[in-house]
């Protein structure tokens, strides 16, 4: 640190930062996407290992004998299902009984905010059903979850089969340590959802439900199930929750474990894993598998019926059974084999979860990228951004008459109290208005959609989104001609200002974003971060607002629908891209009033509002 | 005259016992049969089904008069109808009699839920005064290790429970003898005790060895003295909380290695008697244990004049239904104890084995074999029970085999709910490490009747309760309690300690929340599992339900009308106490995987970063002119003393 209080080497460093800024910024950003594509290179990543004492050096023993008869129950279910055209309450209420587990029930209702055109619903009313196989001489102090969700249509039929199996022989065993709840939950997520806030008594969504009788004291673990079809070619695990939050690594790595020692393929992402690391090939499925996981978590919403509990601080996983048509073939026994020892695994636990990773991404399931290995990619973008900064502060603080020929240096005459309040005021007017730009695009479209409906031939739905979209484009062409209303002409001392407050703004946003949900803080920094580090009012216009317009948060969005499709290698087209793209938004926000995620508020309060300071100061004079 | 009344009685109850007998096995060929409506077949009723109908209130009646003879004297009326008569409990006080007296039966209990449930009690009563002479110290059925932790420690009475498991009173209705899960342990002292927190930490210490369990982890930091939850059982007038201790550790695990101790101090340990039956690998494989130690003075006969002391150990044990029984109701004294009876245990007096049957009055719920003619009535849980009872101090209960494995099959279970009169859960509400609420649930199922409970909370300092924040509320109201004593907590020192009397109204559910906030502890606080989470024992509700025979509304069985008009025909209400299940409460946990990197990192922060920024702030910074050249001094010099300024 002699360095920084040497005033000359201080000097020397700051000149060389200032001269050398754009150079730096460049090789910074080529590194930072360079680290983060590496990520997915087998040899710079670490193999997962169980970290969790009680459940790796363990040995079980799976014994599950009855898959067939899981399935015929499944059918019955299938065919209650029918008959009741929903939930088949009674019947489920019945079996559960029958199999020696205490059964209660809770009913839920929720309205949303505007009907959801993709499940095709409004006013939800559901369900719930769950039996508790206490554990023998365990004081109800903790309990494990299984729930398999009560799908619309033939699907899932077979997991509440399976569910209702697995609890029926789980009944027999004298070895339990910990309850056991058997959830079928209505409606999927909204029904967890209800389950979850009734269970731990908390409103955060205001839903309506009714309170549940019976519960087993702090839930350790939960897994849910989800299965389609009588014969399956492998499992897939569902790790991304909401917010991004993901659980803990190690039930990953018990999922992975035993599917290695009953031999059932297993899947991440839907992609199998593979061994051929150093051809391309094999570089680019991993890189495509993380991808995958990046955009998953960045969408912030949950990705299977387990999401919701991690906001409880409940380790939860979805296990999804794909039929594929692979040659390899799993029955129904082998996958509640699999469950089983899962289950007793997790009944040995003596501690929650907590010894291995909470941040990770996953280019495979033998693999794994810790927060340590992941985070310097974001610092290198991160860095761009302070550098900015520097450059521009050392601009502001050094005397006005190294001005370049083309910018006139006016207002010597003016008062230094005049000039600061004038400097505030062309500063706080951006800011307040694109925040409350923000405010609306966060608030209109709701509140709007009933005058909408009224006014044009659109559906609710349609109305809602196109709200959104019309207050965005709004925007951009509200904010940056106000200030010289205010202030007359915009000087070159006040553009610097804004845009150092901007960038210093973004760093702390997208910094506070990285470390809660990396892969949204990458994906935003990945697009904003070039939009913060060229934009002046002296670039040519048009060009610049161009390439500003298609970086801004929802052409990112835009582009990352389509990207998604891509890494699914399901491409769609312009036009059916454009209509995801529409009820991608229509999700998001109701992913937001429903369930609580908070991406749609930190786009809309936050990062759009900074993206408009950028635009702002492209439209300085 | 009361000999008199007693073989009438006997008359009748043998009566009453053979028409049950005989209509218990026309049930049965009714069953065989197939069909529900052939009672014709029965031979008793001939002239059809309503014949049979009005038969049966006549034996009801018989029932009830029986039971109010039964009651003056069980065991002569149970006697008289066999030939021998048993060695009688209390025997007229002309007859010199031992001052030690032993007891021991076995109760058991097919519940509605297909499980079993057995208790035992061994009681050991003996006529002395620990705190008079200072000295006994010939002991016979009494055990020594007991006696003389009661005359050092001034103990007037000791409750000591070990569980594992938590009571499904909505599966199995109430216990004999509720205990909440972990270990429990309640004393009175004396009143002329001067020091009772050192002697009550001395105490749990040698409990702690003679139990085997960590009782000794009992401290000031876990232990209340509630003022009115727990009175005393015995005889005495004290009752100034200075003088309780209660404490719960809901973490203790209860295994082997507690009833070997406790199965020693039965005077004929586990070689005769019942006790033989107590099998660890059995006891252990059940869904509900609780092993329990009771000492109290009590009155010495009808007079009252002298004390004795009552030692009570009882071992109640639940077993499943699917986990032993493969499904198959089926329930035997071998299969539940791997073990038959041969003999009771030579110093008892008394040694019975009680089978409920009071649902089962018909055979239509089980089969009991070998059949017993004894019969036995009591009131238990305010609810008049209908016992079977085996007399092993006679030799004919063990028939021709010379064994005894009572046999009780049982013909269906049904998995619903029941609706206990009483019943309590608790569980913590909320999400996140900084607060959390409370909230504990109390139902009264009681149709009409509103009754008082009283609720005792003991929480640990490091959930730090907001009492203002307590409310109480029924039926949507809010409800004021009658009466509330609250302790405060003071950090590492003592815990929050809540008592209320809460008027619980007919049908409702009453909902108590409180919040709270996780207090961070040091670092050596923390225990070697600290993501397990931290336990918070169970709340306890203590009252006085009305009885289920006053509540007794249907008009429909025929009584003597006389009987009938006030509702409390017996006692109107039992003591019922509930306990709630224990909590386990994450609290904010530091990464103690990684203390390495934590002082790495403070350390890099606190050198590097605040250092040098220190330095920068706090420097101030000067422009150093640059020294002057050797001849440029000398000639200053020379300036200088010529008095011209310096170049």
């Amino acid at each position: 640190m002699g360095l920084l209080s040497d005033p000359n080497r201080r000097r020397a460093l700051i000149s060389l930062l200032t001269r050398l800024n754009t150079p730096i910024c460049i090789v910074c950003y080529m590194a930072g996407v360079a680290w983060f594509m590496g990520l997915a290179f087998e040899p710079f990543t670490l193999r997962t290992y169980m970290s969790e004492n009680a459940m790796g050096s363990t040995m079980v023993e799976e014994r599950f004998p009855a898959g067939e008869r899981a399935l015929a129950t499944g059918r019955e279910f299938s065919a209650h299902k029918k008959r009741t055209g929903g939930m088949p309450v009674e019947w489920l209420m019945k079996t559960m009984q029958a199999k020696g587990l205490e059964v209660f029930t809770q009913r839920f209702s929720r309205t949303l905010p505007f009907p959801d055109e993709n499940k095709e619903r409004y006013m939800v009313r559901g369900t719930n059903v769950y039996g508790i196989l206490r554990a023998p001489r365990a004081p109800r102090t903790e309990a494990l979850v299984l729930s398999a969700p009560c799908s619309p249509g033939d699907n899932n039929n077979q997991a509440v089969g399976l569910l209702l199996g697995l609890a029926e022989y789980f009944r027999n065993q004298i070895y339990w340590a910990k309850d056991i709840i058997f959830l079928v939950n209505e409606h999927d997520l909204i029904g967890m959802q209800a389950w979850l806030e009734g269970y731990h008594h908390t409103n955060t969504t205001g839903m309506d439900w009714s309170p549940l009788q019976g519960r087993g004291g702090s839930i350790q673990a939960a897994l849910s199930l989800e299965l389609s079809s009588d014969i399956i070619t492998s499992l897939d695990l569902v790790l991304e929750g909401l917010n991004g939050q993901l659980p803990n690594l190690d039930l990953a790595n018990l999922f992975y474990a035993f599917c290695q020692k009953i031999g059932v393929l297993c899947t991440i992402q839907g992609k199998l894993q593979r061994n051929d690391w150093d051809s391309v090939s094999g570089y680019s499925h991993a890189v495509q598998t993380m991808m995958l996981m990046v955009m998953k978590q960045a969408s912030g919403r949950p990705w299977g019926d387990h999401g919701l509990f991690l906001r409880y601080h409940i380790e939860a996983a979805t296990i999804k059974g794909v039929n594929s048509f692979r040659q390899y073939k799993t029955d129904a026994t082998t996958i509640g084999r699999l469950l089983e020892g899962m289950y007793r695994k997790l009944n040995n636990l003596l501690e929650r979860l907590h010894q291995s990773y909470f941040f990770y991404l996953m280019p495979s399931l033998s693999h794994f990228v810790s927060i340590g290995y992941y985070m310097p990619a974001f610092g290198l973008l991160a860095v761009i951004l302070l550098l900015r900064a520097l450059d521009l502060w050392v601009q502001l603080s050094t005397p006005p008459q190294r001005t370049e020929d083309g910018v006139t240096d006016i207002e010597p005459v003016r008062g230094t109290h005049f000039k600061t309040v004038a400097d505030l005021l062309s500063l706080l007017t951006p800011l307040v208005i694109s925040h409350l730009t923000g405010v609306a695009l966060y608030m209109l479209p709701i509140r709007f959609q009933e005058m909408a409906v009224e006014h044009f031939p659109v559906s609710e739905t349609e109305a809602v989104v196109l709200t959104a979209i019309a207050v965005y484009t709004a925007g951009l062409a509200l904010p940056h001609n106000t200030h010289r209303l205010l202030s007359g002409e915009g000087t070159e001392q006040g553009w610097r200002v804004l845009k150092l407050v901007a960038v210093l703004y973004l760093a702390v946003l997208l910094g506070c974003t990285a470390l809660i949900n990396f892969s949204l803080g990458f994906i935003l920094a990945l697009t904003l971060v070039p939009v913060a580090a060229f934009v002046t009012p002296h670039v040519p216009k048009v060009l610049s607002a161009f390439i500003l317009v298609i970086l801004s948060p929802a052409c990112t969005l835009l582009f990352s629908v389509f990207f998604f499709q891509e890494l699914q290698e399901m491409p769609i087209s312009f036009q059916d891209g454009w209509l995801l793209f529409l009820s991608v938004i229509s999700q998001g926000i109701l992913d937001h009033s429903l369930y609580g995620s908070l991406v749609y508020p930190l786009i809309t309060l936050l990062v759009y509002p900074c993206w408009l300071l950028f635009w702002n100061i492209l439209f300085w004079n | 005259m009361a000999a008199h009344r007693c073989s009438f009685s006997a008359v009748l109850f043998a009566l009453w016992g053979l028409s049950l007998l005989t209509v218990a096995r026309g049930q049965e060929a009714t069953l065989e049969g197939n069909d529900r409506t052939a009672v014709v077949d029965n031979p008793e009723s001939v002239a059809g089904a309503a014949e049979q109908a009005a038969g049966q209130p006549a034996a009801e009646d018989r029932r009830w008069e029986a039971t109010a003879v039964e009651e003056v004297s069980p065991t002569e009326a149970g006697g008289g109808s066999d030939s021998p008569a048993p060695k009688p409990a209390a025997s007229p006080p002309s007859v010199p009699r031992p001052k030690d007296d032993f007891q021991e039966e076995l109760v058991i209990r097919p519940l509605h839920s297909g499980d079993i449930y057995t208790s035992f009690q061994f009681r050991t009563l003996w006529e002395t005064d620990f705190t008079r002479e200072n000295k006994v110290s010939h002991y016979r059925l009494f055990p020594k290790s007991l006696g003389q932790v009661i005359s050092k420690f001034s103990v007037r009475e000791l409750h000591i429970s070990f569980t594992q498991g938590y009571w499904r009173t909505m599966q199995w209705g109430q216990p004999y003898l509720p205990s909440p899960p972990g270990a429990e342990l309640w004393v009175w002292f004396q009143d002329s005790l001067t020091d009772v927190d050192g002697t009550w930490k001395e105490l749990t210490n040698v409990l702690s060895g003679i139990f085997c369990a960590s009782l000794n982890f009992i401290d000031s930091t876990n232990t209340v003295q509630p003022s009115a939850s727990f009175k005393p059982l015995g005889i005495g007038n004290v009752t100034d909380h200075r003088f309780l201790r209660y404490a719960t550790l809901p973490r203790e695990i209860v295994c082997t290695e507690n009833l070997t101790p406790w199965k020693k101090l039965l005077p004929c340990g586990s070689k005769a008697g019942l006790a033989v039956l107590l099998k660890s690998e059995k006891l252990f494989h059940s869904s509900f244990h609780s092993q329990a130690v009771h000492i109290r003075p009590v009155c010495k006969d009808d007079q009252c004049k002298t004390t004795s002391w009552e030692l009570r150990q009882t071992l109640n044990v639940v077993f499943d239904l699917h986990n032993s029984g493969q499904g198959k109701n089926e329930w035997s004294l071998f299969k539940m104890f791997s073990r038959t009876l041969t003999e009771a245990c030579p110093v008892a007096s008394s040694s019975k084995i009680y089978i409920d049957i009071t649902d089962n009055s018909q055979g239509e719920q089980f089969e009991l074999s070998p059949a017993t003619p004894l019969l036995s009535q009591a009131v238990v849980l305010g609810d008049r029970r209908t016992f079977s009872v085996y007399d092993l101090t006679q030799q004919i209960t063990f028939g021709t085999m010379r064994s005894l494995n009572l046999l009780i099959r049982g013909k269906s279970s049904q998995g619903d709910m029941l609706r206990p009169l009483l019943h309590a859960e608790r569980y913590v509400a909320g999400y996140g490490l900084q607060t959390g609420e409370i909230h504990t649930l109390m139902y009264n199922n009681h149709p009409y009747r509103s009754f008082p409970v009283l609720l005792l909370d003991s929480v640990p300092w490091y959930l730090r309760l907001y009492i203002h924040t307590l409310t109480v509320t029924s039926k949507g109201k809010d409800n004021k309690p009658s009466y509330i004593h609250y302790q405060p907590s003071k950090d590492r020192v003592r815990p929050h300690l809540l008592e209320m009397l809460v008027q619980l109204p007919p049908n409702s559910v009453t909902e108590v929340t409180l919040q709270f906030e996780r207090a961070l502890l040091k670092w050596t606080e923390y225990t070697p599992d600290p993501n397990h989470g931290f336990y918070v024992g169970s709340s306890v509700i203590s009252s006085l339900v009305p009885s289920i025979v006053a509540m007794d509304t249907n008009n429909s069985r025929e009584r003597p009308l006389f009987s009938s008009f006030f509702p409390s025909k017996e006692e109107s209400s039992y003591f019922v106490r509930v306990y709630t299940e224990p909590l386990l409460v994450n609290l904010p946990t530091p990464d103690f995987s990684m203390p390495y990197n934590v002082i790495c990192l403070t350390c890099t922060v606190v050198a590097v970063g605040y250092g040098s920024l220190y330095n920068l702030l706090t420097r101030s910074f000067q422009i150093e002119e640059p020294s002057p050249g050797l001849a440029k001094r000398i000639a200053n010099i020379i300036r200088k003393m010529r008095g011209v300024p310096p170049l």
